[in-house]
């Protein structure tokens, strides 16, 4: 008889990360849920933040004194690196997932060649894309301090 | 491939034991084994069993990559035990633990229930209306080899379970349908004597359907036939959304061709027999 107690093996937010010997997409896909959560987080702060608004242009001013500090100024730009990250890769998944770059059903021949050998230039373009982005972004927040 | 000449020589296995009996969780057991060249994995879990330790359970059944028995995590990574040479992964030491996101029966035995239920629920499986002409068949359902190309490929899953092992979405989401049951529905959709994709899309489509995947493709790294899972989620989330857009091209199900007329059957070919069941 099949013994009824089983050992839970699931391996939850770790998967994510891998045990090392994984493709690139996959680092894509976690870097992907962990921008979108980080742009998550900002967006919520933003909110509260702005709103103090509401109250007094006291609280308004005590924050923004609070957000001029060098830390923030980092801060806002690894939001705006994760927002150019998410963006394109957004862009790039979003085509995927309508199927395109995907190629079609073949006869699978060893060495097995995937969809993802046949996404790939989309993927390295749409990473190229974000670093240029990401440059030209750091460019405008550190080179030209406003 | 080219592969490097290699010398027969001690490798250790770190293998991780389970027994639902007497352990409250996994632990690591170290076994020294003798490898010659061309043992795979399970060759050297059987010498293991054989001359180690008699208790060390492990799933197979054919030994050369076709049953789909043998999935475990190999070095950290999803594979058969069968169709993997201890020397391609190997030099000194391996780990060989149960698959991941199922649990574990025994040692490196995984429950593969959900992925059968899983599998089970997308209705993989020719659906048509005509049950008549299902039960009682008076011709062939008609389908030219561009019609076949266009699924073939996703017919070679032997259900090993090890895209589901890589799938970092299965790894926080226990619902989500995963890569070999998603792929078999789209499978099934794209197969022209089929006519299910209304009965598939409703579970397909949900919350933990196709849509949860964001493309890491991990499924179609591992998979030992080159299914390619990930490709068929793609194109299943495409039906998807046409279908949404109300933009699906409708496709009529095969036609249903006649007894061929005017031929005599050579008389060397005998009979069908009859059904054996009713
Ligand atoms: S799709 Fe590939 S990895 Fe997944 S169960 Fe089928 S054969 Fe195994
Ligand atoms: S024993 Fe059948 S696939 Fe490995």
């Amino acid at each position: 008889m099949l013994q009824d107690k089983r050992c839970p093996n699931s391996i939850g937010v770790w998967g994510w990360l891998g045990g090392g010997r994984w493709g690139l997409e996959r680092y894509l896909y976690t870097l992907h849920r962990l921008t979108g959560l980080g742009i998550l987080l900002y967006f919520i702060l933003h909110i509260l933040v702005t709103s103090s608004r509401v109250f007094s242009e006291k609280a308004w001013e005590t924050w923004m004194g609070v957000f001029s500090s060098p830390v923030f100024k980092i801060g806002e730009f690894l939001v705006y690196v994760a927002f150019a990250y998410h963006a394109i890769n957004g862009i790039r998944l979003i085509l995927i997932e309508l199927g395109f770059s995907v190629g079609k059903a073949e006869e699978p021949i060893y060495p097995y060649k995937s969809s993802l050998n046949v996404q790939r230039p989309l993927m390295i373009v749409s990473i190229i894309v974000a670093a240029v982005l990401i440059a030209a972004g750091g460019y405008d927040f550190f080179a030209l301090a406003h | 491939m080219t592969r490097k000449l290699q010398k027969e020589t001690d490798i250790t296995f770190h293998i991780r034991r389970y027994n639902p009996d007497v352990d409250d969780k996994p632990h690591w057991q170290k076994f020294i084994v003798h490898v010659e060249p061309g043992m795979t994995v399970l060759d050297g879990l059987h010498q293991i069993r054989e001359t180690q330790d008699a208790s060390l359970s492990m799933r197979y059944s054919c030994r050369m990559g076709v049953c789909g028995s043998c999935g475990m995590l190999l070095n950290g990574r999803p594979a058969l035990a069968c169709n993997t040479q201890i020397f391609d992964i190997a030099s000194k030491a391996l780990t060989v633990a149960s698959l991941p996101n199922f649990d574990i029966v025994k040692d490196l035995v995984p429950d593969l229930t959900p992925l059968f239920s899983k599998h089970i629920s997308t209705y993989p499986y020719i659906v048509r209306d005509d049950a008549d002409e299902m039960l009682n068949p008076t011709g062939e359902f008609f389908q030219s080899p561009d019609e076949l190309t266009e699924y073939l490929q996703f017919t070679y899953c032997i259900k090993c379970g090890l895209c589901m092992a890589a799938c970092p979405t299965m790894a926080t989401d226990p619902n989500y349908l995963g890569p070999q049951p998603l792929a078999q529905s789209y499978r099934y959709t794209k197969d022209t004597r089929d006519d299910g994709f209304n009965l598939r899309k409703k579970v397909v489509g949900g919350s933990h359907g196709a849509f949860r995947c964001h493309y890491a493709g991990e499924c179609s790294n591992v998979c030992p036939k080159g299914v390619d899972p990930a490709r068929a989620i793609q194109l299943m989330k495409r039906e998807l959304v046409l279908d949404y857009l109300k933009l699906r091209k409708h496709r009529t199900k095969s036609a249903i061709l006649g007894k061929p007329e005017g031929v005599k059957r050579r008389p060397e070919i005998p009979e069908a027999p009859c059904f054996t069941k009713e």
